[in-house]
């Protein structure tokens, strides 16, 4: 390799990137941008699940139940409906995720029997909102009782049996079960990932529609050099972009960064070399740019979406699929990303993911330098 | 002019017909990715790894972590022997579970004392840990209800009265099983087709203009409007066959039921694939270069799928936000599909999210024809 045939193309290529400021601007605002907008729309959190109620009953005991939804800040109550007609065409267009329904006899229940019921009615659709609504509503129906047991027994409370069961949960990495706190890190390597694959996967395809690359043929440069030297602008935009991705994560959306920045500046540095090393390849080894931009499109945006572990777990995932992931290069940084901001794993705890990124990297980097044939045909 | 235009629709049908990769990459990978990431995208949390460590080592103890181990919820997959061991097995990420039964257990239950199960969940993951910790919590409950029961019959007699209950019967509409691939895979056919068709649009007409085809076009007697339509009517034709492709692998393989009425579908996707082509028009109206438009889309389509409410979900997001959501024709068709396939509703119901996707269709259209016969005349 020569240091001297590197740079030239370094050079030749930082201009090209220099001279179209369109693109260096989409290279650099854009993973800002996607940062602020996906970092407030990115939660699981449940918050405001419009609830509509069917009062059968309109007792004084139903009215306080509701009460008890209006002030949980998980629904939010929408305008009651009278009958199941209704509730059924609330919920058909999707006007609320969840309706409970108040029987005639639920006073009379609880006062005689003490004990009663309230019917729920989801919408399925989307599971995982019904099941945590769910057990939101049942959270509130045990606030209530514990509310009328109160306003009832008064002082005879302990003629009461004890619960003989309790479950002391604690949580640890993430105290407030914030969803932000693990979906975040993910999403900065699902941008990292993005550029990456944007900087490179046509940079060779472009040479060769435009004719240029029968000129890069008849220089003396080798696939390695030629390589290295398209990377090495790209790969300083990528740092950039990293740093500001991070640094957003951190001071911005306030995600607790407790491992070293090290850490994370090595592995990033290897996710890198992984992702534009991916982009180079695809782009020596399709010719046309529609054609790279498709296969980079689906390599990269909806394989590091679904397949990394940044919004679905990997554990949850048939063992076939578990297979799969290996293969996509977003897993490994997502779960490093994931360990050293809110585990505060160091590089020994990290060892496994990092082999795997960098055995990843040098196999790229050897198929991708063989891409690049010193011939037109 | 119908000549013309079936002049230009030949055109491009040729140039796919000559590209055979083309066409492979039109067919095959819509179909393995909908495989793959329908297996991929679950939130259903089922044999979280759990660790023991049972300090008390009594019938009662032994006999509450067999309901642990006997449920598909939890994989007991580690058995400690103090607090230490515990905690590496969760720093390590061996087990995101732990149940704690400190000694003294059966002790307090035998006194009719309220005894504690210790847990600890490590946060990383909240959306799984939070449902984790709530099947955690039922089968407390039902433990308790269990012991109490057994208890009184042993004693012949209750000796307190149990505390108000109010219970929760909960009816899952359209998804009873609550079976999270029904809710992703729709969604999964909705994101696949907008990817390819905003993408393919958006180069067919940079690159024409790149290569410096646009000039020949510009010549021949076909005017803007007719090359415009013969430019888009493909991409439109190939949207709707990848629907008919994915949406048959949908039903066939995943045996995701369709309730709906198909016609409602197929005009859906019709308003869908307005919005999509405008989209891409509009982004080959505002980019001079294959990679200018390569990186708009990358851009344009990744928050256009994140803030869709494919996975996350709209209603939790920040008010703000909510409301830029509102231009996102995915939203709307994601609405479409799933409520085709899972709810079955129709006209009646969807129409809101029909109107919303031509509006935006229209708009799209009709500002990059009108930007882009001012380039071409």
């Amino acid at each position: 390799m020569n240091a001297n045939r590197v740079m030239a193309i370094a050079r030749k290529e930082f201009l090209q990137v220099w001279r179209d400021p369109r693109s260096l601007a989409i290279a650099l605002l854009m993973p800002l941008m996607q940062m602020f907008l996906l970092g407030y729309g990115v939660s699981l959190d449940i918050r405001n699940i419009p609830l509509c109620v069917f009062d059968q009953e309109g007792s004084q005991h139903s009215e306080a139940l509701l009460q008890h939804f209006r002030a949980s800040r998980y629904f939010e109550v929408a305008q009651p409906v009278h009958t199941y007609a209704a509730l059924r065409h609330a919920i058909d267009a999707g006007k609320c995720r969840l309706a409970i329904v108040v029987p005639y006899r639920f006073s009379q229940d609880l006062s005689v029997l003490g004990r009663s019921s309230v019917q729920a009615i989801a919408d399925a659709t989307d599971s995982n909102t019904a099941t945590l609504a769910v057990g939101y509503a049942q959270a509130v129906l045990n606030a209530f009782a514990s509310d009328v047991e109160i306003r009832w027994s008064g002082p005879q409370r302990d003629t009461l049996r004890p619960q003989p069961l309790a479950v002391e949960s604690r949580v640890w990495f993430n105290e407030e079960l914030e969803s932000r706190n693990f979906i975040i890190p993910g999403l900065v390597a699902m941008i990292m990932a993005l550029v990456g694959a944007l900087l490179t996967s046509l940079t060779l395809s472009r040479e060769w529609e435009r004719g240029t690359m029968e000129l890069l043929i008849s220089t003396p440069v080798t696939g390695t050099e030629l390589m290295v030297g398209k990377l090495l602008p790209y790969f300083s935009i990528g740092l950039v972009d990293a740093t500001v991705c991070v640094l957003l994560a951190v001071f911005w959306f306030d995600v607790p960064f407790r491992g070293q920045p090290v850490t994370l500046f090595v592995t990033t540095f290897l996710f890198l070399t992984v992702v534009l090393g991916i982009g180079y390849a695809i782009s020596a080894s399709i010719r046309s740019q529609v054609g790279a931009s498709q296969v980079a499109l689906m390599l990269t945006m909806l394989p590091t979406a679904m397949l990394s572990g940044f919004t679905f777990p990997i554990d949850q995932m048939p063992r076939l699929i578990q297979g799969i992931t290996y293969l996509v290069y977003g897993r490994y940084y997502v779960s490093i990303l994931k360990a050293i901001f809110l585990k505060g794993s160091g590089l020994g705890d990290l060892v496994l993911p990092i082999g795997c990124l960098l055995a990843y990297a040098l196999v790229i980097a050897a198929i991708a330098s063989r891409q690049f044939r010193k011939s037109v045909e | 002019m119908l000549r013309r235009i079936i002049a230009i629709l030949i055109k491009e049908f040729l140039q796919l017909k000559r590209d055979r990769t083309a066409r492979l990459r039109l067919i095959a990978p819509p179909v393995i990715q909908l495989i793959v990431f329908g297996y991929a995208a679950t939130f259903e949390v089922f044999g979280v790894g759990t660790v023991v460590l049972d300090q008390d080592r009594s019938q009662e103890s032994r006999e509450l972590i067999a309901r642990f181990t006997s449920s598909a919820r939890f994989d007991v997959v580690r058995v400690a022997a103090d607090a230490e061991a515990v905690r590496t097995v969760i720093d390590r990420g061996d087990a995101v579970l732990a149940l704690v039964i400190h000694a003294g257990f059966s002790e307090l239950l035998e006194k009719g004392q309220t005894a504690s199960l210790q847990v600890i969940v490590d946060g990383t993951n909240s959306n799984s840990a939070l449902i984790a910790l709530g099947y955690v919590s039922q089968i407390a409950a039902v433990y308790s209800r269990d012991y109490v029961a057994a208890a009184s019959q042993r004693l012949g007699m209750p000796s307190a009265r149990a505390p108000i209950e109010v219970a929760l019967e909960t009816r899952n509409w359209y998804n009873d099983n609550l079976n999270s691939r029904w809710f992703f895979v729709p969604g999964v056919i909705a994101t696949l087709t907008m990817f390819m068709v905003v993408n393919l649009t958006s180069f067919a007409i940079v690159r024409e203009r790149e290569v410096g085809t646009l000039e020949q076009i510009m010549v021949t007697p076909a005017s803007s409007s007719e090359f415009i339509l013969g430019k888009t009517v493909p991409f439109f034709l190939i949207g709707c066959a990848e629907v008919v492709l994915v949406s048959a692998v949908a039903l066939l393989w995943f045996k995701v039921p369709f309730r709906g009425n198909p016609l409602v579908m197929t005009l859906g996707t019709s308003l869908f694939l307005l919005s999509a082509l405008g989209l891409g028009m509009l982004v080959s109206t505002i980019c001079k270069t294959q990679q200018q438009a390569f990186a708009t889309n990358f851009f344009v389509l990744n928050p256009l799928f994140t803030l869709s409410g494919f996975a996350f979900p709209i209603s939790s997001m920040p008010e703000p936000l909510q409301w830029l959501t509102v231009v996102d024709p995915l939203r709307y068709f994601l609405i479409v599909v799933r409520g085709t396939f899972l709810k079955g509703v129709g006209l009646a119901e969807l129409w809101p999210h029909f109107a919303a996707m031509a509006l935006i269709g229209t708009v799209l259209l009709g500002f990059s024809v009108l930007r882009l016969r001012k380039s071409l005349d």
